[in-house]
């Protein structure tokens, strides 16, 4: 018999999404899953009862009949008192849980023997971005987050010279470069409207000037960059600076979004009383930290507020003014996880008594991040993530660009000790050489470490696109040692001396004839390679 | 001509050799410094045949031998494929090794110099060394040549206690180094001297059979850098600071190749000479491979790959050694042409150690007349990847390893690589699902937005370049 999952209608006053929409229901059934549906389940979204039948679904009458029938629960807002009743023991619930802010339903539902998979609690890493739904969810608050700007904004958002005057653009300042961060930066450019944006992460500078923005630096040297490709809390310092540019913008800006959020805290106060006052009348802020507290001192989490002819927009349901899409998307994450579920055979098609069963397989670092409680044993906070989200930096610094061109190479960073240690060896070597060596071999000696000198030098500059040429040009300049056989064929000889005579010509000869191959040989063929480098 | 005369002339060999390098910095200015080269290398053949050091006595032998010489390297060059460029260099490095050889045992013999003292000693030890030098550039190039060659099987070949053989042979040499200096007359040191030469020949064999294929790129550019310092030994011991110039350029040359290369692969050069990476053996995994990657990978057809191709704006193309072995250079140009013919923005991204020999992929996509301008290196390009709608990689593997970056546990951990799966679809053309030289399974292929085309790469494309033009 097949796993059921059950989605219920959201009881959550203003939550208009769903948990799951016909398109996935169709995929998920495509794994092997049953889905049965709250009636009503998707009113809210435009989704009709209808739509879900056809795709498969069995559409329940009522939330109870749904919670006691399904095997796994999707959901997107954390269950409620009622909720957690209804709740199966030995079931699997999946859905937001925030586990660091409610303690409390964490030993709630631990006493209840079930199994919790945590969609806030997704890994930050590369596979597991199918399933993050925070940031599906985020992207969908980014845009919207615009279009509700421009709403309580009383121009234009693009430039416009028109036969009844000139329309200025809208400038948009954006706080927080994350993914609603991005997707605000995007929207509001494509809009038409002038975007700038900070970030105290340094590696986002580049991705903002990708979405159209421009990237308004602090000046004041600290990299805001945390675990998980979150932010960290930055010193007092730092928050000086910062709160001086966005003073700045606020005087030049007609419209701020606020995305900083830093994991586990309250947002930070970055818009203070006296900078939205100093802000233009009719101005508009869209605090998306308003469910943190909000970024905005005025800001009422919820609520569209006007202060000082500033208009500040609150909302904490963003995502749910665009339902369609945020269920689709949400939905998707689950199917995605759902999928990787059954790859890390945490699903076990058939156990022994005939039904299919969950094991989730902690080995797997999603599934583990993203299990809170195991069959009523809370396993929250895992282990810390292996790896940032953006592992760009980690390399970069353990190895210096290869395409190092100019002198030198850009040598890492060498401890003072090390360097000593070799300027000792070196110096000793020297010393041994002055001390043994004839004057003759000096000369010699001072004209070789010269000439390591210049090749080192010169190499540095090649191209690595022309290494291959490079080898044969020096292989074939390496035949330079014909001239130790041509020496040895026929030397002036003073009379009194006698030599192996045939012996070493016969030597000699060989040897020039070996490197002669090497001199023509080499030198052709690089020829011959260089002429095929062409440009268009 | 007179001594000092030849002196001049060596100088101006020696810049014009210098000139010869610093013009590969960009291809405007590379033939140029191959005629600097050449010119440098007629000067210096010329200044010696006509100098103080040759009499009219040897010229029969010397014009023979060059011209034997010469006739049989026009030809190799003439007839060489450009996908055989590595055997050749490898081939070419061994009879660098054994002139060396030959010279050393030569000045060894020869009494026309007598020296006494300090002088002699010093003399002989830099014969000793540039025997050393010598023989074991050509044995481990010889080596090289047949592992790039196929006639060698390409796995390392690991004796038990290799490090401890290794060292019981450099001591070996020390011991008979010191008999050898201390040897009353020529035929007393010959048998040390000899003792030498086989046992170094020994170690070049072992050094190289114990490297695998993956790592040939240093190998030989190591070999390239040993056949210089030969050159340097020989200098000294001919006391002609033309050879020694010519030498440390060289050797500097191929030891900043070595460098850049281990540096690619984030690699210490000392642990790729040790041997025993690019092993296909599984030993090479660590006991808890945790990302062993599971699923299934997407094949596609040459015709839907076609069609990928058809709707993209941007493609990048990653060419690997599989590239090399069908010779398909040509194929993907047209493909490239064909597809920038429609405005789509082309350009191919080169791994450093993509190939056999640094700079392979770019002579080969030069051979096919790719312009050089499109052709980027992976700092370049990398992070043009996420706006790039199909990356094409064709007979690549370990370059595009994902898990180089994702998972600690892999052996190819850190190393730098090219990031096709942030691309928006890759595909990777592929003979089958075995793994590349490293050993290391690819988690790239059982990515979502990965397709694989399996098949012969020449084949596969030529089928690709047909349904374009359809």
């Amino acid at each position: 018999m097949p796993l059921i999952i059950g989605v219920p209608r959201e009881t959550f006053s203003g939550e208009t999404r769903v948990a799951t929409v016909p398109e996935v229901v169709q995929k998920l059934k495509k794994q092997g899953y049953q889905v049965v549906v709250e009636a009503g389940a998707g009113a809210l979204a435009n989704i009709g009862d209808d739509g879900y039948r056809e795709a498969g679904a069995e559409v329940l009458a009522s939330a109870r009949e749904v919670w006691s029938k399904a095997d796994i629960i999707f959901k997107l807002r954390r269950p409620d008192a009622d909720e957690i009743n209804l709740l199966k023991d030995g079931g699997t619930l999946v859905s937001y849980i925030w586990p660091a802010q409610n303690p409390q339903l964490m030993e709630q539902l631990a006493a209840k023997k079930v199994t919790v998979l945590a969609m806030d609690s997704v890994p930050r890493i590369s596979r597991a971005q199918k399933m993050d739904a925070l940031s599906s969810q985020a992207n969908i608050a980014g845009y919207r987050a615009v279009i509700e700007a421009a709403n309580a904004f009383g121009r234009f958002f693009t430039g416009q010279i028109t036969a009844a005057g000139k329309v200025p653009p809208a400038k948009v300042f954006v706080i927080g470069a994350g993914v609603a961060g991005l997707a605000a930066i995007g929207t509001a450019a494509n809009l038409g409207a002038i975007v700038r944006a900070n970030d105290t992460r340094k590696e986002v500078a580049d991705q903002i000037v990708s979405m159209g923005g421009e990237f308004v630096p602090v000046n004041y040297e600290e990299d805001g960059a945390g675990t998980g490709g979150y932010a960290k809390v930055m010193s007092e310092g730092f928050q000086q600076a910062q709160r001086e540019t966005f003073a700045q913008q606020a005087k030049e800006v007609d419209i701020i979004i606020t995305t900083a959020l830093i994991p586990g805290k309250p947002a930070p106060k970055l818009i203070t009383a006296d900078m939205v006052k100093s802000m233009k009348p009719g101005s508009v802020i869209v605090d998306l930290a308003a469910e943190q507290g909000g970024n905005c001192e005025l800001t009422v989490p919820g609520e569209v507020a006007v202060a000082h002819g500033v208009t500040i927009v609150g909302y904490k349901d963003l995502p749910c003014r665009l339902a369609k899409t945020a269920s689709t998307l949400y939905a998707t994450n689950l199917f995605r996880l759902s999928e990787d579920l059954i790859k890390t055979k945490s699903v076990e098609p058939e156990s022994d008594a005939g039904k299919a069963a969950i094991h989730l397989n902690m080995e797997d670092e999603v599934v583990r991040c993203t299990t809170v409680i195991n069959q009523g044993e809370v396993t929250w906070p895992p282990p810390p993530p292996k790896l940032s989200a953006a592992p760009a930096a980690a390399p970069k610094a353990a190895v210096p660009a290869p395409a190092a061109h100019g002198h030198g190479p850009s040598t890492s960073v060498s401890s003072p000790t090390r360097v000593a240690v070799m300027f000792a060896v070196a110096a000793a070597l020297f010393g041994l050489i002055g001390y043994g060596a004839p004057s003759d071999f000096l000369g010699h000696f001072t004209v070789f470490v010269l000439g390591c000198f210049i090749g080192y030098m010169v190499v540095w500059n090649v191209t690595p696109a022309l290494h291959t040429p490079l080898m044969s040009v020096t292989n074939a300049i390496s035949s330079i040692i014909v001239i130790g056989a041509l020496i040895q064929v026929a030397p002036p000889l003073s009379a009194d001396i006698t030599r192996p005579e045939m012996l070493i010509k016969g030597m000699a000869a060989v040897a020039i004839a070996l490197t002669a191959i090497n001199m023509f040989g080499g030198f052709a063929v690089t020829r011959r390679m260089l002429e095929m480098f062409r440009k268009n | 001509m007179s001594a000092n005369l030849a002196t001049v002339s060596y100088i101006g060999a020696t810049i014009l050799f210098i000139l010869s390098l610093g013009g590969l910095s960009h291809p405007e200015t590379s033939r140029r410094g191959n005629l600097y080269g050449m010119i440098g290398m007629a000067i210096a053949v010329i200044a010696t045949i006509f100098g103080p050091r040759v009499t009219v006595g040897g010229y029969a032998w010397i014009i023979v031998a060059l011209l034997v010489g010469a006739s049989a390297g026009l030809y190799a060059a003439k007839k060489v494929k450009m996908t055989e460029m590595p055997e050749l260099v490898a081939l070419m490095h061994s009879f660098v090794g054994l002139a060396a050889v030959l010279v050393g045992f030569a000045s060894y013999i020869d009494p026309s110099t007598p020296l006494e003292g300090a002088a002699k000693t010093i003399h002989e030890i830099e014969v000793y060394i540039g025997i050393l030098i010598g023989a074991v550039t050509f044995s481990g190039s010889l080596i090289a040549f047949g592992k790039l060659n196929g006639k060698i099987s390409g796995k390392p070949v690991l004796l038990p206690g290799r490090h401890w053989l290794n060292l019981a042979l450099l001591i070996i040499v020390i011991v008979f180094g010191y008999c050898f200096i201390q040897a009353e007359n020529t035929d007393a040191g010959m048998i040390p001297l000899i003792v030498m030469t086989a046992v170094a020949l020994a170690f070049g064999v072992h050094m190289v059979m114990a490297i695998g294929g993956a790592d040939m790129p240093v190998v030989v550019s190591m070999l390239n850098s040993y056949s210089g310092w030969a050159a340097s030994a020989t200098g000294f011991m001919l006391n002609n600071d033309l050879l020694i110039v010519t030498g440390a350029l060289v050797g500097s040359s191929g030891a900043i190749l070595s460098y850049i290369m281990c540096r690619a692969m984030n690699r210490q050069f000392l642990s790729v000479i040790a041997g025993g990476f690019g092993a296909g053996a599984p030993s090479a995994k660590p006991a808890g491979d945790a990302a062993q990657p599971e699923g299934e990978v997407t094949p596609v057809s040459a015709a839907e790959t076609a069609e990928l191709l058809r709707e993209a704006k941007s493609v990048v193309i990653v060419p690997g050694y599989g590239m090399a072995v069908a010779q398909a250079q040509h194929t993907v140009n047209d493909i490239a042409s064909r597809l920038r013919a429609k405005g789509c923005n082309v350009r191919f991204a080169i791994h450093p150690v993509a190939g056999r020999m640094p700079g392979h992929m770019n002579v080969l996509l030069a051979e096919a007349k790719v312009p050089y301008d499109i052709v980027l290196e992976m700092d370049e390009i990398n992070e043009d990847f996420p706006d790039t709608d199909v990356v094409m990689v064709i007979g690549a593997n370990d370059i595009v390893n994902p898990a180089a970056e994702d998972d600690p546990s892999s052996p190819i951990a850190g190393m730098p690589v090219l990031q096709v799966w942030k691309a928006h679809t890759s595909i990777v053309m592929k003979r089958s699902m075995a793994s590349g030289y490293a050993g290391v399974d690819n988690p790239l292929f059982y990515k979502e937005n990965n397709r694989m085309l399996f098949g012969d790469a020449k084949k596969m494309l030529d089928e690709v370049l047909a349904a374009l033009g359809a």
